[in-house]
């Protein structure tokens, strides 16, 4: 028992130990929301959360239903894949509304620099230029078609740029250039 | 584009991790050196090293204090930082650092440090006065046996303690160094050789801080440096300092032979760019000049005074080239491309949240926690407490 009582301070600093294990776990269990660890390592509530959130891009399935003769030039042009939204921006408010909702019109001289300005770290057989020196601050769309925009292909130059006026909003640089790609 | 050279990334212009990611397992390195000299007395018995056990526990805990902080001024956010324990996530190590951390700082040096300081902190709540008496008592957790079986069983569990502190210690700063060998997209970190590396390093950082700490210390307060203490530190410092060389020139020899797609690059840039942090302070003037300088205290039989410059130097300049190679572990794995055709510039800011003031700042503070550590749980031998509690 003699032990004990002399080995009673090691009880004192075992007691602190514990006693701020228990205040860690008061903490954590009011801090750490109730939804944390449901899915994964992030708050199951969140998924939710995010879901109800209001629906910003169209999708370029809904522009495709209108604005249908753009569709048939870009299908067969170099942009083919580059989903509308990703110039135009997020467009969902001018699809539910769009002769209230008229989105503005990108401008090509900034807008096509985003995915096509020349870099080393881009594939070499992507279509990259010097914006200074190939236009010289002339918008793109004098000589290219957005839509389809390989000079000389069956749309032809700025053939489009009159129809995409009626959609466009900001632009979205980084889906711009994935999608490009 | 200015300071970038060949063909890089663009999200490899600029370095994410600055100078006070190389001030982190800089500062770690000196916590598990102070830890292991510190061990050298208490475990392996080494008599020699005693007049430094208890400031090397002291300066193990001023460093650890100070260690987190130049990850939370690099992240920005601390008030996020406790998630990590409440929201534990085992697969990543970086996350798991927060409980490594802990335990070493609460179960490992406040526990043994409580364990070896018991006896004076009680009779300090005895003898001394206002404030300071209160936080005295608070530290002796309210028991006051300081009998000699009480003792007895401090001096066993402080040694067990200690015991776990090594492995303890290995774990705090070899996973520092596994953070980066495991980075297997990184040529330049990726290395199962950098966990090792960076413990004999650290070994050798820390013992040179202690050795430095106490020769400062001492002359400060007007004593006599005990040179059998100081030799055989240096004798130690200079054998893991051996290994760590070695470690490191293994490293070296097995990239050069293995010669793979990243060789030529790191090639090129040890010899433009790194060429004065690498070649200059760290293997010439920070490895070879103190080996060569404990070399010769080891083989020829120097003055007393010769020997003590010696030391300090040969401390100075270990600390300097342990500093160098956190330095070009951390900038120089972010210095070249990816593609290895490029590389890039690291330009240190002055006055900013990462730039160079905040780290002399970083690394200046363990030196005030230690004063204050020093002031609370003074580590040489007060005669006078001793003779009062004794009535003598």
């Amino acid at each position: 028992m003699s032990g004990l009582k002399d080995a009673g301070h090691l009880f004192r600093f075992a007691g602190l130990f514990v006693l701020a294990f228990l205040v860690f776990l008061v903490v954590r269990s009011y801090v750490v929301p109730k939804t944390f660890g449901q899915y994964g390592h992030y708050r199951g509530a969140s998924i939710g959360e995010i879901a109800s959130r209001p629906i910003k891009f169209a999708g370029h399935q809904t522009c495709e239903t209108c604005h249908t003769d753009i569709s048939d030039i870009k299908t067969k042009g170099a942009h083919a894949h580059v989903n509308c939204e990703a110039c135009h921006g997020a467009l969902a408010a001018h699809a539910d509304d769009p002769t209230t909702v008229t989105p503005v019109k990108p401008d090509t001289a900034v807008l096509c620099a985003q995915c096509h300005a020349a870099s080393a770290a881009k594939p070499k057989d992507f279509p990259q230029v010097d914006p200074a020196d190939h236009a010289g601050g002339v918008p793109c769309e004098t000589c290219h078609n957005p839509h389809s925009p390989v000079v000389g292909s069956d749309s032809g130059a700025s053939a489009g740029s009159d129809s995409s006026a009626s959609a466009g909003a900001g632009s979205s640089a980084k889906t711009a250039k994935g999608g490009a790609k | 584009m200015s300071g970038v050279e060949g063909y890089i990334y663009p999200n490899e212009v600029t370095l994410y991790w600055s100078v006070l990611i190389v001030l982190y397992p800089f500062i770690t390195g000196l916590v598990a050196g102070a830890f292991i000299l510190a061990s050298l007395e208490r475990v392996f018995r080494v008599e020699a090293v005693k007049p430094t056990y208890r400031l090397a526990l002291l300066t193990a805990l001023a460093f650890l204090l100070d260690a987190p902080l130049p990850l939370q001024l690099h992240l920005g956010h601390p008030e996020r930082s406790p998630e990590m324990y409440f929201t534990p996530h085992s697969t990543s190590a970086m996350a798991m650092f927060g409980y490594v951390y802990l335990w070493y700082l609460m179960a490992v040096l406040v526990f043994e440090i409580w364990l070896d300081y018991r006896r004076d902190i009680v009779l300090m709540s005895q003898q001394s006065k206002g404030v300071m008496r209160l936080i005295y008592k608070v530290m002796t957790l309210g028991s006051s046996n300081i009998s000699e079986r009480a003792l007895h069983i401090d001096d066993k569990v402080g040694w067990i303690v200690t015991l776990v502190g090594i492995p303890s210690a290995f774990l705090l700063h070899g996973y520092v160094g596994f953070i980066f060998g495991s980075i297997k997209a990184n040529p330049w970190w990726s290395s199962p050789l950098m966990p090792v590396v960076f413990i004999f390093s650290a070994m050798v950082s820390g013992i040179a801080a202690v050795m430095l700490l106490y020769m400062a210390t001492t002359k400060l307060r007007g004593q006599k440096i005990d040179m059998r203490c100081v030799d055989t530190i240096a004798m130690y410092m200079f054998y893991i300092f051996i290994i760590d060389f070695s470690l490191e020139m293994l490293d070296l020899v097995h990239r050069i032979y293995e010669a793979d797609e990243s060789f030529r690059s790191l090639n090129f840039m040890v010899h433009t760019r790194l060429y004065i942090p690498h070649i200059v302070i760290q293997i010439c003037l920070g490895t070879i000049a103190p080996l060569i300088l404990l070399f010769l205290t080891q083989i020829v039989k120097l003055p007393e005074v010769v020997r003590k410059r010696i030391y300090a130097t040969a401390g100075c300049l270990a600390l300097v080239g342990v500093f160098a190679m956190r330095w070009n572990v951390v900038i120089g794995g972010q210095l070249f491309s990816k593609s290895f055709l490029g590389y890039t510039t690291y330009k240190m800011e002055l006055v900013t949240r990462e730039g160079l003031l905040a780290a002399a700042g970083l690394t200046i503070l363990p030196l005030l926690f230690l004063w204050a550590l020093v002031k609370l749980l003074p580590p040489w031998p007060d005669k006078s407490l001793h003779e009062a509690a004794t009535g003598d």
